[in-house]
């Protein structure tokens, strides 16, 4: 019975949103489908909210690796959580304030930390080490250029080739990985349809 | 010589992060500006796409990001809410991420006051939703029962500038600057294809080859690729309007002008080293 009730709701919905395509009379079953994915996904956010709160509080309460860490988050998710929904989410709001003072740097600061660690790992790895390697290493050299005006001071036709090598040889192999990955989601959604892909459930069997 | 070359191979990461960072600030704190050749591509394909539309058209611009990619994509809703704004084009913006909806109200705001622009009449910011393509599919067929109400908490279907705006379909144009998923991919295969409406977009320059295939075929009608097409963006429309506001990404192009001339440099360095080291050990014939 535990087994039989989730794979009959993934046959029933699964068909469901594909008829609703070709037949008119599930249409509106399709939609309200629709509408319940939206309802469980926002529960999710809360879902989410909780299990953050259990993970630190566990660290903190039995000293794991790192803990110290753990108040810092709990407070911060508290200040945000607090505010937001006793003092509004408007402009010029404690919110706000926090959002833009403290999250769009901070966040800004994280990504930005990647281009000391790209120029690190491409140092080190970034090897001409065959034919092959060495073809990869020229395109890179020519799409870098392509994508900074010092490039076209360097040689005006360098964006063009940049673009060749995007809109021609890129193209051709992103087309490729993206037909195979539609190719593999349908094959195993028709699978969980079907009952024969069971791995989302947890179990093994 | 040949030990010189070695060593160099075993550079401590700390030089190459000093030097990274010098590239960086130096070139914007000594405001050094490079110019910016428009060439045909991407980004001018959505800069013409948008200029073919009628005043008064409106346009979905969906803030798909948080604020780690907004160095790249902020400029871009700074420049595109500019371009729009200016052609008398109505802007109804929302966001697949949450942290989004502040970002677009941030950049709507300001080109909105700087323009004379006014909420509700000319711009509306509908806010966050979870959902990503599902909410897309349900906004093809009806967007009040998605958004009753707007980010300020305002009933949408009294407001003027979505007059005549039930549905996906009736937008002239949708424009997602997008961080990941969500985002492009969601907009292209549920609104682009099923609702058949233009699809343009902007991204970070890692994401960027990805959307290919979509210009190819002409899913999309145009891409802003990271920084670069943010200053290409940026230079459109100042060419286009003299009192336009200066944008972050066209001074940003100079400093990473400067850091890609060091990433290359330490590339050539490191293979000098490997080279040398391989040539001892006699492996290069």
């Amino acid at each position: 019975m535990r087994l039989a009730i989730p794979l009959t709701i993934t046959f029933v919905a699964g068909m469901i949103m594909i008829l609703q395509f070709f037949v008119p009379a599930t249409q509106s079953l399709g939609e309200s489908l629709q509408e319940w994915y939206m309802i469980v996904a926002s529960f999710a956010i809360f879902l989410g909210a909780m299990n953050l709160i259990t993970v630190h509080v566990h660290k903190i309460r039995f000293r794991a690796k790192n803990w110290k860490y753990s108040p810092v988050t709990i407070a911060g998710f508290a200040a945000m959580v607090l505010t937001g929904l006793f003092m509004g989410i408007e402009t010029g709001r404690p919110f706000d304030f926090m959002f833009t003072t403290m999250m769009v740097p901070m966040g800004a600061t994280m990504f930005s930390l990647l281009a000391f660690f790209v120029a690190s790992a491409a140092f080190r790895a970034f090897r001409a080490s065959n034919w092959r390697a060495t073809l990869l290493l020229a395109s890179a050299f020519i799409v870098m250029l392509g994508r900074v005006p010092i490039g076209s001071m360097i040689w005006n036709r360098i964006p063009l080739v940049s673009e060749w090598i995007m809109q021609v040889p890129n193209l051709a192999g992103q087309r490729a990985v993206m037909i195979g990955a539609a190719m593999g989601m349908v094959a195993t959604s028709l699978r969980m349809i079907f009952g024969i892909e069971r791995s989302y459930l947890g179990g093994t069997d | 010589m040949a030990k010189f070359i070695e060593k160099l191979g075993t550079v401590d990461r700390r030089v190459i992060f000093l030097l990274m960072a010098l590239a960086v600030i130096l070139p914007l704190a000594f405001r050094m500006n490079l110019p910016i050749p428009i060439e045909e591509g991407p980004s001018k394909d959505l800069y013409d796409a948008i200029e073919a539309l009628p005043p008064g058209s409106r346009v979905l611009l969906s803030f798909d990001y948080d604020p780690s990619t907004m160095p790249e994509l902020q400029p871009m809703a700074v420049a595109l809410a500019q371009h729009l704004m200016t052609k008398d084009i109505k802007i109804v913006s929302m966001a697949l991420w949450p942290m989004g909806v502040s970002l677009g109200n941030e950049a709507l705001t300001m080109v909105g006051d700087s323009l004379g622009r006014e909420e509700y009449v000319d711009w509306v910011n509908l806010g966050y939703k979870t959902g990503g393509g599902v909410l897309i599919v349900r906004m093809g067929s009806n967007i009040q029962t998605v958004f009753p109400n707007d980010y300020d908490g305002n009933p949408i279907a009294d407001m003027p500038v979505m007059e005549g705006v039930n549905k996906l379909g009736d937008f002239d144009m949708i424009i997602s600057l997008s961080a990941g998923d969500p985002g492009i991919p969601a907009w292209v295969m549920m609104a682009g294809d099923r609702f058949n409406i233009p699809i343009g977009g902007g991204c970070t320059a890692v994401s960027a080859p990805q959307f290919y295939p979509y210009l190819g075929t002409g899913q999309m009608v145009g891409l802003l690729g990271g920084l670069k097409g943010a200053a290409d963006y940026e230079t459109m429309v100042r060419l286009e309007e003299d009192d336009a506001a200066p944008g972050t990404a066209t001074p940003g192009m100079a400093a990473q002008s400067v850091a890609h001339l060091v990433i290359m440099l330490f590339i050539i360095i490191g293979n000098i080293a490997y080279l040398s080291t391989k040539q001892k050990k006699g492996g290069l014939r």
